[in-house]
């Protein structure tokens, strides 16, 4: 059986899944509950000045038939009394003494600084987490990601906070900024022990197309809001990776953004992540989906011997290079396995009109064919194909050459100008942009469309048809 | 057997009559047309006779455009409701679904369909309207799926239509011929109506065309004719007994059940004779009218009927039971139907031929003869010059529906000896424009 306890940064914890900072842990009867179902921690929804918010708060995207891939909220920080938290928080911590309660935090001065974070220790807090990534309402009044974004400012309060913390200390990060180990570096420098990001990303979800006016709204208007959900994760996963790689960093990483299921965790241990925090989720499908995240792990780390967290953290940090040290020689074209197609042509539309028209339609079948000569192996067939393994990229180099764009720099043989003869699109087919006009007049005319060519057929080869029945 | 309790009331008729394409709501209809790939020359779109843009439609549903998915549907047929619930889509656009090669189940594109264009009729959405006039009439004989398409049509070009139907109400089949679970009245009626409205369209009901002095008057007062008249009644076998009481027609069997629900009469034991789609609704329909026995006769084996297989598991998951190789030679019965008196058979190099001495009697107090409609051979004999091919069908310019008299064009079951109701929307639609280029031309 894998362990899956960790200890992150000095905070101990039964299994890396956290309850990030957010609705879901605003009481202590939340916590309670979620710790109760599995967790392994909570990071208790941020306290600080106090606030007032508004109603509706939440955001959704639906795609297609899928409700919430993406999430977004207006709701600021809590609004309960400190002295409510502090007493929870305590009652908590005396049921779960080894569940981690981190508390987030979020004021203004030194003072205030000091003050809560001596009242969080003192109610038995396992760690502290700084909220420098809160998107809305909170960063207009100079806090949240006003701070996240503001390197220098960003050190100074955690200077502040290491003054008096005598539990680890994480940094909240901001998304919205260009280069998010810049503050992970203040954070370092700051004396932080360790970092955990993405917070939301400064979003609208969508706009009311009666009422013209964004999603959520509050009487006829609304805000942007932060997003998150299954769509962050992408973004998340990229910046948990930078944090996690750059050599100035070196702090553990919490992993947020989009994590619904074990899959998504994992994607974050891997690149770098040591801890893993959950938010939509829960409030989407509730505490539950614990159960599946923390068997779904185990069962993954069994079957790759895995016996920590600590086996996984950044395994695949070092498969994550720059554009530059890739092989330009690796070769894959795509192939079409013909008894799984179904004829659905997808992957010919999606050549055609998407990439870089190496697929051809084929007389007698609906199964398309691969032009191998104009293929660049780009992927985008097997993306869009709706078969499993219908469409594989197959490898066509022999594995011996090995060339990359910083090695060719090195050599000298990179192309210079336009016209330059090494440049790789110069080498590519591509068809005659005449050829494009009616394309795909034999596509099937639908309704009216087919009647018309029907008519215009038979004025053609109207003097030879006799009637028939 | 005995599966469905024999109804005495309305409740009771529709809770036998079960729609087995009920209506989609909202969340069926979102996650149903999530499902749809796009196919690029979508092969759904080539199995529809009518070629109504299928994933255009669908992705209109999806995207909340229900009104534009509408619109889509019933640019290319005018029974857009109809067609979604009575097709056979089992075999033309859902057979055609490349979910089908995944062993994935294909779109339920009928019932999307019928969303869609139900959402419009409810609405009385206009989508459609007459076309400027232009001075020219047209008049229809046959409120059926041809002649109502055809109408729709003529209307949006312009022309002043003049629909002539002998029966008390429009659609056809639609609404006379159906097995009531593939569609009830109301709904039927209410497209028929919602066209109407939208088109502006004259129809005369219970005015049957019948002499050569009511042509006349036709051929005077229109630039043209479009004969949308179908088939006439059930076929006489020419069995002994054949006019024995609660001997009937299939067709007039249906049109019975379909106007006076569960005040038709139907037997105790009944026996169907035939081996289409026709004798398949009406077994189906008699064992949910509370017959304890129904028995479906076919004189070839099973392989060899022509009814579509979904039609035949649908009989036989209402408990009717296939007799198979037998050919009825005589109705016995005294007064009444007792029985039918069968002659097995088999079927030699494609010849059904009967084994001599294996009669037998099969003892029931109903049949109902599924054995093919008559043409209207009596009206088509009063037109002049009209041409009928050697089994009975008008014949007809194969993309113009004009016939051999040239004021007269036809589309439907009356030219192709019997069809699907898209088939007869689809030809109409294509003559409806024939027309317009006749007489556009002759002007």
């Amino acid at each position: 059986m894998p362990d899956l306890s960790i200890n992150f940064a000095g905070i101990k914890s039964p299994n890396p899944f956290w309850l990030a900072s957010a609705p879901p842990t605003n009481s202590g009867y939340q916590v309670m509950k979620a710790f109760d179902a599995g967790w392994g921690g909570a990071v208790w929804k941020t306290l600080g000045v106090p606030v007032v918010n508004v109603s509706s708060r939440y955001g959704g995207v639906n795609y297609r038939d899928k409700r919430l891939v993406g999430f977004n909220n207006i709701e600021l920080i809590s609004d309960r009394p400190l002295s409510d938290n502090l007493r929870e928080i305590e009652e908590v911590k005396k049921r779960f003494p080894n569940h981690a309660v981190i508390a987030s935090l979020m004021v203004q001065s030194r003072q205030e600084w000091h003050d809560i974070v001596r009242d969080v220790q003192n109610a038995g807090s396992d760690g502290i987490e700084l909220n420098f990534g809160c998107p809305h309402g909170m960063c207009e009044r100079g806090m949240g990601s006003a701070v996240g974004q503001e390197p220098e400012v960003l050190q100074t309060i955690v200077e502040w906070v290491m003054e008096v913390a005598k539990i680890p200390v994480i940094v909240k990060l901001t998304p919205n900024i260009s280069d998010i180990t810049e503050p992970a570096m203040a954070a370092r420098r700051g004396g932080a022990d360790a970092i955990s990001l993405i917070n939301t990303i400064q979003s609208i979800v969508g706009v009311d197309l009666d009422l013209f006016a964004p999603y959520p709204i509050v009487d006829g208007k609304g805000s942007n809001g932060g997003y998150c959900g299954p769509a962050v994760k992408p973004i998340a996963l990229n910046m948990v990776k930078n944090c996690a790689q750059h050599p100035k960093v070196q702090l553990p990483i919490s992993g947020i953004g989009g994590i619904e299921n074990w899959r998504d965790a994992v994607e974050h241990i891997l690149l770098g992540a040591s801890s893993v925090q959950v938010c939509t989720a829960a409030m989407h499908f509730g505490f539950g989906i614990i159960r599946e995240m923390t068997s779904g792990l185990e069962q993954y780390m069994s079957e790759k011997g895995f016996h920590t967290i600590y086996d996984m953290v950044g395994k695949a940090l070092p498969n994550v290079k720059h554009w530059e040290d890739l092989n330009l020689k690796y070769k894959v074209t795509a192939q079409i396995n013909e008894d799984k197609c179904i004829g659905c042509q997808l992957c010919y539309t999606a050549c055609e009109d998407g990439a870089h028209q190496a697929i051809r339609l084929q007389e007698g079948t609906r199964v398309p064919e691969i032009i191998q000569e104009n293929c660049v192996g780009c992927n985008l067939c097997s993306l869009v194909c709706p078969v499993e393994q219908c469409i594989t990229m197959e490898r066509r180099d022999d594995g011996t050459e090995h060339l990359t764009w910083k090695e060719r720099t090195e050599a000298g043989t990179i192309p210079t100008e336009f016209n330059d003869e090494r440049a790789g699109g110069r080498h590519h087919w591509v068809p005659e942009p005449a050829a494009a006009l009616d394309k795909e007049k034999h596509k099937t005319l639908p309704g009216k469309a087919r009647q018309y060519a029907q008519t215009a057929a038979a004025t053609a080869t109207a003097t030879v048809t006799s009637s028939s029945g | 057997m005995a599966e469905y309790k024999t109804p005495t009331s309305e409740p009771e008729f529709h809770a036998n009559f079960a729609q087995i394409k009920p209506r989609m709501n909202n969340t069926e209809a979102l996650f149903e047309s999530s499902r749809c790939l796009f196919c690029f020359d979508a092969p759904c779109i080539k199995a529809c006779p009518s070629g109504i843009d299928i994933p255009q439609f669908i992705r209109q549903i999806n995207t909340g455009n229900t009104t534009g998915a509408a619109r889509t549907i019933y640019e290319a047929n005018y029974f857009g409701n109809a067609c979604g619930k009575v097709c056979p889509t089992e075999v033309l656009c859902e057979g055609a679904c490349v979910y089908n090669l995944q062993d994935v189940k294909p779109i339920e594109i009928g019932r999307l369909q019928s969303f869609a264009t139900r959402e419009a009729i409810e609405h009385n959405k206009a989508l459609f309207g007459p076309g400027a006039p232009n001075g020219r009439k047209v008049a229809i004989i046959g409120a059926g799926p041809a002649g109502i398409s055809a109408a729709c049509e003529l209307r949006s070009l312009g022309y002043e239509v003049d629909v002539f139907e002998a029966k008390s109400q429009p659609s056809g089949l639609t609404v006379y011929g159906v097995a009531p679970y593939k569609i009830t009245n109301e709904e039927v009626l209410a497209e028929m109506t919602y066209l109407e409205n939208q088109f502006g369209f004259r129809v005369q009901y219970n005015q049957p065309i019948a002499s050569r002095r009511e042509l006349e008057a036709l051929e005077e007062s229109y630039d043209a004719i479009f004969l949308g008249i179908g088939l006439g009644a059930t076929n006489p076998l020419l069995l002994p007994g054949e006019e024995r009481h609660n001997c009937v027609g299939a067709v007039e069997f249906i049109e019975q059940l379909r106007m006076r629900h569960h005040q038709t009469a139907v037997g105790r034991k009944v026996i169907v004779l035939g081996g289409g789609n026709t004798a398949m609704d009406a077994a189906s329909e008699s064992a949910r009218m509370g017959a304890e026995d129904v028995i479906l006769a076919y004189r070839r084996g099973k392989e060899e009927m022509g009814a579509y297989e979904f039609e035949y598991d649908l009989a036989k998951g209402v408990g009717v039971k296939g007799l198979f190789n037998v050919a009825p030679v005589e109705i016995v019965g005294n007064g009444k139907v007792e029985g039918v008196k069968f002659i097995r058979t088999a079927t030699l190099h494609g010849q059904v031929q009967v084994v001599p001495g294996s009669e037998f009697v099969e003892p029931c107090d109903m049949v109902i003869k599924a054995t093919g409609q008559a043409k209207q051979t009596q009206l088509l004999s009063l037109i002049p010059g009209l041409e009928v091919d050697n089994r009975g069908r008008i014949v007809a310019d194969a993309r113009t529906g004009q016939t051999t008299n040239p004021k007269y064009f036809t589309s439907g079951d009356a030219r192709n000896g019997g069809a699907e109701v898209v088939n007869a929307a689809a030809e109409a639609k294509a003559t409806a424009r024939g027309i317009h280029k006749f007489l556009a031309g002759k002007y």
